[in-house]
């Protein structure tokens, strides 16, 4: 298969030293220059820190020999993924028009439903998805926004001529997770290698928890003048609770669990020290179906009962809102492209991967016969679980995913497998291409923003495509080179 | 600040704050038991570190007898035990964990290394090649650890729940302490000589070394001898560790503290959780020293303790966990 990496042209070989892309010249040099033993011991200096600042998230389901939940760090790696000030810009278009396209989507869908009634989306797709919040439907939200923070998967892969060719590989509007380990990584670089920010021009990240205070101020429905912003955690066992309590401190906010809150009179408030404390905006890193045992899940103690009454009300925001699920299920990914031309009249800038839907009876056929080489994922899966990739999986497998399709077509799209595009990164052998995506998050508030870049996630084994960080892949710096 | 916030800060720092004191009497009782002395007098010391922690029935449920190694054991690395050292280390940071966002950077790190280390000094074999340099070290992370509280975090109510937490639990600690530690005496010593039968030399020194252990378990040793400038009398010891104000671990100062940061936090100055701070707080100052011993130090102790646990709920109520508005 055709293979495209980030920093050379032409990977080197033995006795063949490579060629190297322009926007990694001066970073080759660099490279070429240290010593392996420095390397080394920066990459154990990252670890200890990573370990002692407790930079870790938790592996549902595994115990350390304690018996306590198992907090693991994810792997970081030296070498940073490079993006040329040029590409960014047209990525950067390419995202603020598909979250723009997204948000009409959503507000759409719990409105007037257009989309549907042109027969551009099968009405089926969105009323019997099991994300449509009918709870929402009418709920008006303030600046009609519904995903405020979106992570945006982009891969890359070769194209015909070889060239490298950005794809979305999914939208992630719930609660996207890894900003932190976006801002984590360039701390580190900066402390581990000052000099390599001295001789680049790497767009800076570290503003992105204010981009994302005044994005939740103005989604704020009340007219205070004061918004009081909380971030709702579903507590610290949770995988991503590192990020959480970040976010929370860098923004000078509180982080509250469910049992900090309650509502009285249709407002929310926190039990706070010196009594009870209104509270208007939500950032909630807990899922839909936890957030008010009124009216999704009884059992859930994460969330706070009667806050549907006072988001409907108005009297709270809920960032991301409510029933954002339906514009990020892998069902309704194909029709994106359709939705920006449908809402905005514009041709997409960022390429769509190739997706059969197996509901339709074609899209069923061909995939069967092509599972060998073809990634078939669930609907509704997430986090690299619930996935075939056909060329690294064995008879078996294949097997038992054709069953497994053939007893509820509708719940899987199978796509392409996509030669991601690879990058050198540290590994036990000594520097090898590995396989990477990478996640921009988009902040839609008064206007649609982000910081430059995203989180490069890498998949460390030889030859994997899976980057998930509870499938064992490790993150990257990313740097965006200014002119 | 939240509730549940404040809640995980006074926690944090009560448990910091327990395992030092773990750390001094498992240390006092470690170096006395390297002194020549009957086996009776030896299991009688651990059992004292055993009954001040309320301990003694889980323990022997596990031990038959009462061994240095085992007590040591059992206090230091059982994770089973509430009160282990281990145990109270993972309670502080399992609870900064919670508030990390609250804390500052240098409080988080303190925390999270204390963790990492004690993990490793415990699975590595150095606790046992070496006690005493391991508790040196809990209490060292706990100087450390108080330390880059006062010297980091704003002075707002995330500092006052801490300190509160710190001296409230030092007043509960040191309260056992003594208590246990009288007791004893009374128990197998006291009976005849100390007050008004003949000293004989050997129970001479025999009170030296006692009295001192608990004076070096609170650091008292050279204030001691500062304050009173006299050989070591029970009494005095016992003036020095409740009712003097300039002594950092006696109940005196300890309240002090309790009640100028509850002031800080308080918005009902009426409320019963000032009141019951004050009062104990103005008995400790106004006290003396013969009037509680001829009353009998065991009752006065143990009223002490329960008030101590009372304001404990109080505070709790009031601001750490107050019930739906």
């Amino acid at each position: 298969m055709r293979q495209f990496d980030e920093m050379y042209s032409r990977l080197p070989a033995t006795g063949d030293a490579g060629e190297v892309r322009k926007h990694y010249a001066a970073y080759a040099r660099w490279l070429q220059a240290q010593d392996p033993q420095t390397m080394a011991a920066r990459r154990e200096e990252a670890e200890m820190i990573f370990r002692r600042v407790g930079i870790t998230f938790a592996v549902y389901g595994d115990k350390d020999e304690d018996g306590s939940g198992t907090e693991r760090l994810i792997p970081f790696d030296l070498i940073p993924r490079v993006i040329a000030a040029q590409e960014w810009k047209s990525m950067e278009a390419g995202l603020v028009q598909r979250v723009t396209a997204l948000n009409r989507f959503i507000h759409d869908v719990y409105h007037d439903q257009e989309i549907l009634k042109a027969g551009v989306i099968p009405r089926e797709q969105i009323e019997n998805n099991a994300q449509f919040r009918p709870e929402m439907v009418g709920v008006d939200v303030p600046n009609n926004i519904y995903s405020h923070i979106s992570g945006i998967d982009i891969v890359r892969a070769p194209d015909s001529a070889g060239n490298g060719e950005y794809y979305v590989l999914e939208d992630n509007l719930r609660v996207p997770s890894g900003v932190s380990y976006m801002l984590e990584d360039r701390k580190m670089m900066m402390r581990l290698f000052p000099d390599l920010f001295s001789q680049h021009r790497v767009a800076p990240v570290a503003h992105y928890p204010d981009l994302l205070l005044e994005t939740l101020r103005a989604s704020s429905p009340a007219t205070t003048a004061e918004p009081t912003v909380v971030v709702l955690t579903p507590g610290m066992y949770n995988s991503a609770y590192f990020e959480h309590a970040f976010l929370a401190q860098q923004m000078g906010v509180e982080l509250v669990e469910g049992q900090d809150l309650f509502v009285k009179d249709k407002f929310v408030y926190m039990r706070t020290t010196r009594g009870p404390k209104r509270v208007d905006v939500i950032y909630r890193r807990v899922d839909d179906d936890f957030l008010d045992p009124n009216v999704f899940r009884p059992t859930s103690t994460l969330g706070c009962a009667g806050l549907m009454e006072a988001y409907k009300a108005g009297h709270v925001a809920i960032c991301n809102a409510v029933g954002t699920g339906v514009a990020d299920d892998k069902s309704i990914y194909p029709y994106v492209p359709d939705m920006i031309k449908f809402y905005l009249g514009e041709e997409p800038i960022l390429k769509n991967v190739p997706t059969f839907m197996c509901r339709k009876p074609e899209d069923l056929q061909y995939t069967l016969a092509n599972l060998k080489d073809l990634v078939v994922k669930e609907v509704h899966g997430a986090g690299g679980y619930g996935m075939l990739v056909g060329p690294a999986s064995t008879k078996e497998e294949i097997e038992r995913f054709r069953a497994a399709l053939l007893a509820n077509p509708a719940g899987y799209i199978a796509q392409p497998t996509l030669s991601l595009s690879s990058c050198p990164t540290f590994v036990e052998s000594g520097i090898a291409p590995r396989h990477i995506d990478l996640r921009p998050f988009v902040l839609s508030g008064r206007t649609v923003q982000m910081v430059p870049g995203g989180l490069t996630r890498v998949a460390l084994k030889e030859g994997s495509l899976v980057v998930n960080s509870s499938q064992g892949g490790g993150t990257k710096d990313t740097w965006i080179l200014q002119d | 600040m939240l509730s549940r916030t404040a809640d995980h800060l006074f926690w944090m720092s009560r448990y910091m704050e327990r395992a030092e004191n773990t750390a001094r009497m498992l240390n006092v009782s470690y170096e006395t038991s390297l002194l020549p002395q009957s086996a009776a007098a030896v299991e009688a010391g651990w059992e004292g570190i055993l009954s001040i922690s309320e301990l003694l029935p889980s323990y022997l449920a596990l031990y038959k007898t009462i061994t240095p190694r085992d007590v040591m054991e059992f206090m230091v690395k059982d994770v089973d035990n509430p009160s282990s050292i281990i145990s109270c280390l993972r309670a502080a940071r399992e609870n900064a964990r919670a508030v990390r966002g609250t804390l500052t950077t240098e409080v988080w790190e303190t925390q999270n290394q204390t963790w990492l280390e004690v993990n490793r000094m415990l699975k590595s074999g150095e606790f046992e090649r070496d006690p005493g340099q391991f508790f040196e070290w809990v209490k060292f992370r706990s100087h450390l650890s108080r330390g880059v509280t006062v010297g980091t975090m704003l002075m707002d109510e995330s500092l006052y729940f801490m300190r509160m937490g710190t001296f409230l639990e030092r007043a509960d600690n040191t309260a056992r302490l003594v208590d246990v530690k009288f007791h004893a005496m009374n128990n197998d010593f006291f009976g005849a000589p100390q007050y008004g039968g003949a000293e004989t030399e050997s129970t001479q020194e025999y009170d030296f070394y006692h009295w001192s252990a608990i004076l070096r378990s609170v650091s008292g040793f050279e204030v001691y001898r500062k304050v009173y400038r006299d050989v070591i009398r029970p009494e005095r010891v016992a003036e020095l560790l409740i009712l003097r104000p300039d002594m950092p671990r006696s109940l005196h100062a300890s309240l002090n503290e309790v009640l100028s940061n509850l002031k800080l936090v308080a918005h009902d100055l009426d409320s019963d959780t000032l009141r019951d701070a004050g009062r104990l707080l103005s008995e400790l100052a106004f006290g003396r020293i013969d009037e509680i011993l001829a009353t009998g130090l065991h009752a006065y102790l143990t009223q002490f303790l329960d008030r101590v646990n009372v304001l404990g709920g109080r505070i709790s109520r009031e601001f750490l966990m107050p019930s739906a508005a």
